[in-house]
């Protein structure tokens, strides 16, 4: 530990292939993200017109300089001020980024107990299990919420469960209501949730179990004290896996969700395709990266901690 | 364990002995020194394999002792009983006179360090010290004070806000000892605590464990597959193979007086010249073997025709360029065949003209560039009667 061998100095040949390797995903990334993201930031400087592309101004290079002097001249940020002006966009994104919180909480709630189940489990029934929290996946996304459509209808499975056991009397409403929303999330996203913190918890090592009590600490309480603290960086990781696809969700909250309150990927969708305000829809996207920008951030650094603590 | 004076062994001795102790106590004079740990003909399997085949040991407060064997010997399990990590399949571990049986590990006034050290990587070294204190339900002041006093018993003062992560592998093994001090157990149980060491660094530590030990008077119980670390640092080393205890002794007694052929071969080097026994008495046996007659001393008559082997050290071989005078028992004439130089003495391999092969070492006592006896000479080897131990299994 204290003596291993100095590292051999990389001779400057390898510097290019470790160049060449770099360079794949730095691509990857400049023509499918930064490309992208750069024409929608674009768009939402622009401001809406009825022609194709319903936007303007267009960048022009047969005029030259000039055309590229009234491009910028053209650009404006009109959308984003309306944003931040009509409530209704306030409180989508409030709306999208409280459902994205509490999902997230009980994805984490109910992930723990089955990751950590897992982990515990036998070795040689762990990738089956595994495996069996990845199943549904292997149908249709769109089928299986339709499925839930079913099981939350008024006379669906829910309700009839619930009256069998005598839960209930009358029917409840489930469908088109926040709970929906919120029980179609966790379903789906379970996987994201359940599998990093599985890795997380699978490599615990169990002499530090052992040293706790040892050390006078029952096990109960050397859960919280040994096991919790270090599965908290793959409970951040399943938590933003969860969080940040969550807050831009569209389907499931369209599919289970009420019509009165929409959540901001909903209200994208509408801006987009139904208003053609494509500089508005833009803007929306934008503010959103932005305000996701900041978890993705916390998580970075808790990654670099647990990563220096190896 | 919130007695103030920092390992008050005084207070504990002061302490009256158990009424009426649940194993038969041994009819000891008070001058020696009770049992702390007792194995009661505990055994351990698991599944259908014998880890611990019937174990029957004592330990004794104070004292350094080393359990050694290979690897899978069933020695760490042994430990593992002790600190409440298994529980025996049968038999019982008592501790001061009390059945641990049933006592979950984090109720064991016994502590351990673990051979992966088992340091908490998201806590300081002040706090992986601080742990055990803080289940205690120790006063925070209290807590700080004793943590500063570990810290500076493992000489690691001023490091108590480092993580595990940024400690080299020695201050690691530090901390985890101090952890383990810090709650001032009965006994410290220390599984294999040097082998993640480089063998300088090894080497320094036997010392310091011993001294500490010294200091503290403290029981250790290590559990080591180093048949040098364990002669070297422990008062009395039980040996065990394949789950069973083999031999209980003094490191030195160990040495000379093997109970068996495994442990001659298990602890140092040995030459066992196979034979039988010819006549016994008077304290000397002859044994009759392929390469002569050999007159070897012994405790106990044996009855002639007995089948034994004399085991014989390296280094209690009498090597020589030129015919003993007075030829006779107890010597042999061969030649080198091979030469092992170790800097501080060298190792001879030499052909016997019976067509057996026996080891001898001798010191370099002088400086010369040149071996005073060279490969294929012909040496003439010779050992006195009390220089071998005559074994039956």
């Amino acid at each position: 530990m204290t003596d291993d061998p100095p590292i051999a100095p990389r001779r400057s040949r390898s510097g290019w292939g470790r160049r060449l390797v770099i360079l794949a995903p730095a691509l990857w990334l400049l023509l499918f993200f930064v490309v992208p993201c750069l024409i929608v930031l674009k768009i939402s400087l622009s401001q809406t017109v009825i022609a194709q592309p319903p936007y303007t101004p267009l960048l022009d290079l047969s005029e030259g300089l000039k055309g590229v002097e009234d491009f910028v001249s053209g650009l404006s940020v009109e959308s984003y001020k309306l944003l931040g002006s009509d409530t209704l966009y306030i409180m989508s994104y409030f709306r999208s980024l409280m459902i994205a919180a509490l999902s997230t909480l009980i994805l984490l709630l109910i992930g723990y107990p089955i990751a950590y189940g897992i982990a515990r489990a036998p070795r040689g029934a762990q990738p089956v299990l595994v495996m069996a929290v990845f199943l549904p996946f292997l149908t249709a996304f769109l089928i299986r919420i339709y499925a839930w459509i079913n099981i939350l209808q008024r006379e669906g499975l829910l309700n009839d469960a619930l009256i069998a056991l005598g839960v209930i009397k009358a029917p409840l409403v489930w469908l088109a209501t926040d709970t929906a929303v919120i029980i179609g999330i966790v379903y789906s996203y379970l996987p994201f949730m359940v599998l990093p913190l599985y890795a997380s918890l699978e490599k615990l090592d169990d002499t530090l179990l052992e040293a706790a009590a040892d050390l006078g600490c029952p096990r109960w309480k050397a859960f919280w004290l040994v096991t919790v603290p270090l599965s908290a960086a793959g409970a951040a990781a399943g938590a933003l896996l969860c969080f940040i696809p969550i807050a831009g969700e569209f389907v499931i909250p369209d599919l289970l969700g009420g019509s009165n309150a929409m959540m901001i990927g909903q209200t994208l969708w509408t801006e987009f395709f139904q208003n053609k305000d494509w500089p508005v829809a833009s803007a929306i996207a934008i503010a959103l990266l932005v305000i996701l920008l900041f978890p993705i951030l916390v998580y970075e650094r808790l990654q670099l901690r647990d990563l220096e603590e190896r | 364990m919130t007695d103030d004076n920092p390992f008050g062994r005084d207070a504990e001795d002061a302490r009256p002995a158990p009424a009426a102790p649940s194993v038969a106590p041994r009819a000891a004079p008070a001058a020696i020194r009770r049992p702390l740990v007792q194995f009661d003909t505990v055994s351990k399997r698991f599944g259908g394999v014998v880890a611990v085949d019937s174990v029957l040991l004592d330990i004794l407060e104070g004292e350094f002792f080393a359990l050694l064997g290979p690897s899978g010997c069933g020695k760490t399990t042994l430990l593992r009983m002790l600190a409440g990590f298994e529980q025996p399949s049968e038999g019982r571990v008592l501790l001061d006179g009390e059945d641990l049986t049933g006592t979950p590990p984090h109720q064991r006034p016994v502590n351990m360090m673990f051979q992966s050290y088992a340091l908490f990587p998201h806590l300081t070294v002040a706090g992986n010290i601080a742990f055990g204190l803080k289940q205690d339900g120790m006063p925070k002041s209290e807590i700080e004070t004793r943590v500063g006093e570990m810290l500076k018993l493992v000489r690691l003062d001023g490091f108590g806000e480092r993580r595990p992560h940024q400690l080299s592998g020695g201050q690691r093994q530090r901390v985890a000892l101090a952890r383990a001090l810090a709650k001032r157990p009965k006994v410290l149980l220390l599984d294999e605590p040097l082998s993640a060491l480089d063998r300088k660094l090894r080497e320094e530590t036997r010392f310091e464990l011993m001294e500490l030990q010294k200091r503290l008077g403290l029981t250790f119980i290590v559990v080591t597959h180093d048949q040098e670390e364990a002669m070297m640092m422990a008062d009395r080393v039980g040996v065990m193979n394949g789950g069973r205890l083999i031999q209980v002794a003094p490191p030195a007694e160990m040495y000379e007086r093997p109970n068996s052929r495994w442990v001659a071969g298990f602890i140092g080097d040995v030459n066992l010249i196979e034979g039988r026994v010819v006549s016994s008495g008077l304290g000397h046996s002859v044994v009759e073997s392929a390469g002569g007659r050999l007159m070897v001393s012994h405790t106990a008559d044996l009855t002639p025709g007995t089948h034994v082997w004399v085991a014989l050290r390296p280094e209690k071989i009498e090597l020589d360029t030129k015919q003993p005078v007075a030829g006779g028992d107890n010597s042999f004439a061969g030649r080198v065949s091979e030469i092992g130089y170790l800097g501080g003495l060298s190792i001879y391999k030499i052909r016997l003209d019976s067509g057996a092969e026996i080891k001898a070492a001798m010191v370099n006592r002088e400086r010369k560039p040149v071996q005073p006896v060279g490969i294929d000479d012909r040496v003439f080897l010779s050992f006195k009667p009390e220089a071998s131990v005559l074994l039956t299994r």
